[in-house]
């Protein structure tokens, strides 16, 4: 049987603010278990809740930066259950009116855009962390992510590969590094994914049975575990099999999806507005001064680039990949003026040392004025490309200059016409037999005479004013 | 006449002539709890060491000439406020050892204000009740008769007031928690507007109802006590931003010309003949004081007690859940799981009462009830809001009883919930209004039980209301009566 | 009859308290009474009608990203029923 694929993600990001969403304690990942808590955001009897309006701006750029119309109205809601992370009994989250919806974003993929359609963006915050003992029956309960802020932005259920869904997660984590409102960090939690899965027979307009996938926490398990979950749910219904609604968690280890197989307690959340806190009422002022400090968004970018610099659409891609890289890279292009001799550069080497250190572009020991020096002193014939390599390799180990560094290697090209005629003219003298080689034809001698220049002045000859002497000399 | 006996502003003359010390009212005070507590139980939990060395400062401060309006004043504290590593319990099991490590901005205000701290007063089961039966420490008494409940849920900050055991002290209402105590025990008891006390560190019941306001011996401590309690708190997101005025201003001033609103719909029967007495009685002495009193209507009144036994409860459901045995307060011995923790927990931590509320309010908001009775009770309480705004148009303030009767036998109603939620019938409308209410002493019953009148204004209006409970005090005459105990 | 006993146990569950039998029972007479009076409500048409869910009109109260003191560790823990050295300890969770 063909099947379709339709999947929705909901996605929960961390708003990169100094403090929580409802009191003033530190978001900082890593503190000493229950040591950034406060009575608001442990729970405690009596103590109430002041929304940080930064979370409130955020949330907005992302609404804006995905198309979405801001509700001119929203309020918070208590989503109501008992578990030992959540301290009051309830999250504070937003219900029947979030802050944004109806967005979308456009994916491409091989010249052809997708628009994903996004259902909502709205605020709520984080729950606490619990370790289980191993060996006790017990649980630990750690508190600090408790009240750290989040957005969670709800696809529809629009993607029909696994391949797309995680084109589409690629998107909207570039989209929140590039506003700087998430760390985008995976591993530490700050980007988090849900998947809804189903699949129907092609041409079917229901919807079948869906399953919610947990715990994929990098692109590569998203769609990893998506592709199990659909030959998983394809066997069931092949085999006359249904499958159950339910939720499965991953296993990154087995490469598996398995049921949470939780008590049979349909959720039964009771939501209701949040007594202790007032609607946010957004008018459009307040939206057009948002929307004047979004930056410029990757489309934009990679369109910019394209046309501005002329470079081809690959270097493009991994130029505006990281919003770092693309700002570093068009300093660099500012002060040589050299558009694909700086691309070149920055992917080649410079992302070569950066890659083998495990280090981003922001913590690159090279400054954008060292590598653009760089790029002119080879255009200005100062040093050759060889030359470049090493010097490269040597501003990366020190943080030094182009400069500093020739001038300490002493690595000036000779570029002085009577300093290398006579260094030629030893040499022609000293190989004869190659000379009349030569002359008799047998170009391939040319490299050998090359060679001999350079070892004779260390390297350190203009090429190119090496060959232009060599020939004429040689002819006699 | 005993300094315990006395109102905040007598004693602040004496204070300032140096007559008395704090250290000579806050002894008085100790000693009729001494005489009396025993009978009345106002109190879970007494300060007596620290409010002696607070009265000992206190009268540093005054030879130095450094007075300040609450300087050497023995305030009682309901238990429902936090005292930061004083245990506060809100009367229930659940909370009997928790010790705030914070205080709430009511306490952080009156200490500012050199309030001496007396004690925490007994209370209804986070303020659940209407008599101060339901705290796990045991009832409240009245203590104009002992066979009686001093009122709820603020019992015993209402009779701390009336037997002298304090000379003011603070409470909450969340449906006539300050009104109706202050009314069964011959007080003056004030709900402000919403959102001008601030709740934070006031442990919550029901988030849009609940509001602080103070008990006191007459109009005048009434003003003093809101001069220092109002204002906007940013600890708050439900704090109102709003000027307060100074309070003693509206003390003494008339109310020629004023509209008085009696809205018909609280002269019903069911209310008790000599309450309706008292009341008409009343309403001649405001005629007489050159206002005018005027028939209105309130249309959607006999809705309030069921709207508010949906909001609140559903408030409260979600509000007690944090009680868990997690992270403070009561956990149940030896249980093994999780699910077990959390369900014995709270079946051994909170009485039935709460219990009860705790049920209706997770059923009305649960999965196909929400739009039956919570989102219906929310459009209701427009209706009834809306009921005021009109009514508010022609009159200056309203006039209603605060009680249908006066203070019933412990046990009386005990059984039978609903019984008991029909008599805060006149109060509730306030706290889902938002609007503030205050009830002043106006008179006694032939067996001696006090009864109060209500006045209600719009809000932000609680200087009309000082103003016209002023005029009312000063022309009524009220016999000056003591329990005797 | 409003509400069954065995709703009551279903919401008692919700609640996360125990409940006897006697209880549930008393609870369902009980809570059937109040539902009963609270059905009152219906004779109000409140089509249209915005729900009020504050008693004032205060928006968009905030706060600045300003980060205050936390309490730390031991200040957190002092009240817990059951703290083992930096944490809350819980029974587990049993499927
Ligand atoms: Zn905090």
């Amino acid at each position: 049987m063909d099947f379709e694929t339709i999947i929705g993600l909901e996605v929960h990001a961390q708003m990169l603010t100094d403090t929580k969403i409802f009191c003033g304690c530190s978001t900082k990942f890593g503190a000493a278990p229950n040591s950034h808590t406060c009575p608001v955001c442990l729970g405690m009897p009596g103590v109430l809740p002041v929304l940080n309006k930064k979370v409130v701006e955020y949330a907005m750029k992302m609404a804006l930066a995905t198309n979405c119309v801001i509700n001119k109205s929203c309020e918070f809601a208590r989503k109501n259950y008992f578990y030992p992370d959540l301290p009051k009994g309830y999250q504070i989250s937003q219900y029947a009116y979030p802050l944004a919806e109806h967005g979308y974003v456009l994916l491409e993929t091989n010249g052809e855009q997708r628009k994903i359609g996004i259902t909502r963006i709205h605020m709520e915050e984080d729950a606490g962390k619990l370790l289980h003992d191993e060996h006790n029956p017990v649980s630990y309960v750690d508190l600090n992510r408790t009240g750290v802020p989040l957005i969670e932005i709800v696809s529809e259920p629009d993607m029909r590969s696994p391949e797309e869904a995680a084109d589409y997660l690629k998107r909207l984590h570039e989209i929140l590094v590039y506003l700087e409102i998430c760390d985008g960090n995976m591993e530490e939690g700050s980007f988090r994914c849900d998947a809804n899965v189903s699949i129907r027979p092609r041409g079917q307009k229901e919807y079948g049975t869906r399953t919610e996938l947990k715990n994929m926490n990098s692109f590569r398990n998203v769609q990893r575990a998506l592709e199990y979950e659909i030959k998983r749910q394809q066997y069931l219904v092949e085999n006359g099999e249904t499958v159950v609604q339910e939720t499965r968690l991953w296993d990154d280890a087995q490469g598996v999806t398995s049921s949470m197989r939780s008590k049979e307690e349909a959720h039964d959340y009771r939501y209701f507005p949040d007594p202790d806190l007032v609607p946010i009422m957004i008018d459009d002022a307040w939206v057009k001064k948002i929307n004047e400090e979004l930056p410029e968004l990757p489309p934009a970018k990679r369109e910019r680039f394209i046309k501005d610099y002329q470079i081809p659409a690959y270097d493009v891609g991994v130029l505006t990949a990281d919003k770092a890289l693309a700002l570093y890279y068009e300093e660099v292009v500012k002060l040589c003026n050299k558009p694909k001799v700086a691309s070149n550069w920055l992917m080649g080497d410079v992302m070569r040392f950066l890659n083998e250190d495990k280090r981003s572009i922001r913590e690159c020991p090279i400054k954008p004025e060292s590598l653009a020096d760089m790029i002119k002193l080879i255009e200005e014939g100062a040093i050759s490309g060889k030359m470049a390599k090493e010097v490269v390799e040597d501003m990366y180990k020190t943080g030094k200059s182009p400069q500093e560094i020739i001038k300490e290697k002493g690595l000036v090209q000779i570029t002085d016409e009577g300093e290398l005629v006579k260094a030629i003219t030893s040499i022609i003298e000293a190989n004869q037999a190659q000379v009349v080689e030569y002359r008799g034809g047998k170009e391939k001698v040319f490299g050998f005479f090359v060679g001999q220049v350079m070892k004779a002045t260390k390297g350190k000859a203009n090429p190119q004013l090496v060959n232009e002497l060599l020939k004429k000399m040689l002819a006699g | 006449m005993e300094l315990n006996q006395l109102t905040i502003h007598e004693l602040q003359e004496k204070i300032k002539n140096n007559s008395v010390t704090a250290t000579q009212i806050t002894e008085s005070v100790f000693s009729r709890i001494d005489a009396v507590e025993e009978r009345v139980h106002s109190y879970i939990r007494l300060m007596k060491e620290d409010a002696l060395a607070a009265a000992a400062k206190a009268d540093v401060d005054i030879k130095k000439g450094n007075i300040k309006p609450l300087t050497g004043i023995p305030i009682a504290l309901k238990d429902i406020v936090c005292t930061k590593g004083i245990t506060t319990t809100c009367g229930s099991r659940i909370l009997h050892n928790f010790v705030p490590p914070y205080n709430s901005t009511v306490v952080e205000k009156l200490r500012s204000a050199g309030a001496i701290f007396i004690g925490k007063a007994n209370m209804d089961e986070f303020a659940m009740g209407s008599s101060t039966e339901t705290s796990y420490f045991g009832p409240t008494r009245n203590p104009w008769d002992l066979e009686r409940i001093p009122g709820g849920s603020s019992g015993g900050s209402a009779a701390a007031v009336a037997a002298d055991e304090c000379i003011a002290s603070i409470g909450s209402d969340t449906g006539g928690s300050i009104r109706q105590p202050a009314a069964l025990c011959g007080i003056v008891g004030m709900k402000p507007t919403y959102g001008r006390v601030s709740r934070f560190g006031l442990i919550a019941f029901a988030s849009s109802l609940d509001q602080i306001g103070p008990f006191t011996k007459d109009v005048e401590d009434c003003a003093i006590m809101m001069n220092i309690i109002a204002g906007y708190d940013p600890k708050e997101s439900t704090s109102v931003n709003a000027e307060v005025p100074d309070y003693r201003q509206f003390i003494g001033r008339d109310i020629k010309s004023w509209k008085i609103g009696i809205p018909k719909e609280y002269f019903i029967e069911g209310v008790d003949p000599e309450v309706n007495a008292a009341i008409k009685k009343a309403i001649r002495v405001i005629e007489q004081s050159g206002g005018q009193c005027v028939e209105i209507s309130l249309p959607h009144t006999q809705y309030c007690v069921a709207t508010y036994y949906i909001i609140a409860p559903a408030e409260a459901s979600s509000n007690l859940a944090r009680y868990d045995g997690v992270k403070y307060g009561f956990r149940a011995a030896d249980v093994r799981e999780l699910l077990e923790m959390y369900k014995i927990t709270r079946m051994q931590g909170f009485g039935s009462e709460v219990k009860r509320r705790i049920m209706i309010g997770t059923y009305a908001l649960s999965a196909g009830y929400y739009d039956a009775y919570y989102k219906k009770a929310s459009q209701v309480r427009a209706l009834i809001k809306h009921d005021f705004d009109e009514a508010f148009k022609p009159c200056d303030v309203i006039l209603t009883p605060t009680t249908p009767t006066p203070a019933f036998k412990i046990g009386e109603k005990t059984d039978d919930p609903l019984q008991m939620y029909l008599s805060d019938v006149f109060t509730i409308s306030t706290n889902l209004a938002g609007i503030p209410g205050i009830s002043v002493p106006c008179g006694f019953t032939s067996r001696g039980l006090p009864i109060g009148v209500q006045f209600l204004a719009g809000h932000f209006e609680e200087g009309k209301l000082i103003q016209i409970a002023s005029a009312y005090e000063k022309n009524a005459k009220i016999e000056k009566r003591r329990p005797t105990l | 009859m409003k509400i069954s006993s065995r709703e009551v146990e279903y919401v008692a569950h919700l609640a996360r308290l125990e409940v006897t039998e006697k209880e549930t029972e008393k609870f369902t007479a009980q809570l059937n009474d109040i539902l009963l009076y609270i059905d009152k409500l219906n004779e109000l048409d409140t089509k249209g009608v915005e729900p009020m869910n504050h008693a004032i009109s205060v928006t968009n109260a905030f706060r600045e990203d300003k980060m205050l003191d936390s309490i730390g560790t031991e200040n957190s823990l002092t009240n817990a029923p059951d703290a083992r050295g930096e944490f809350f300890r819980v029974p587990k969770v049993i499927d």
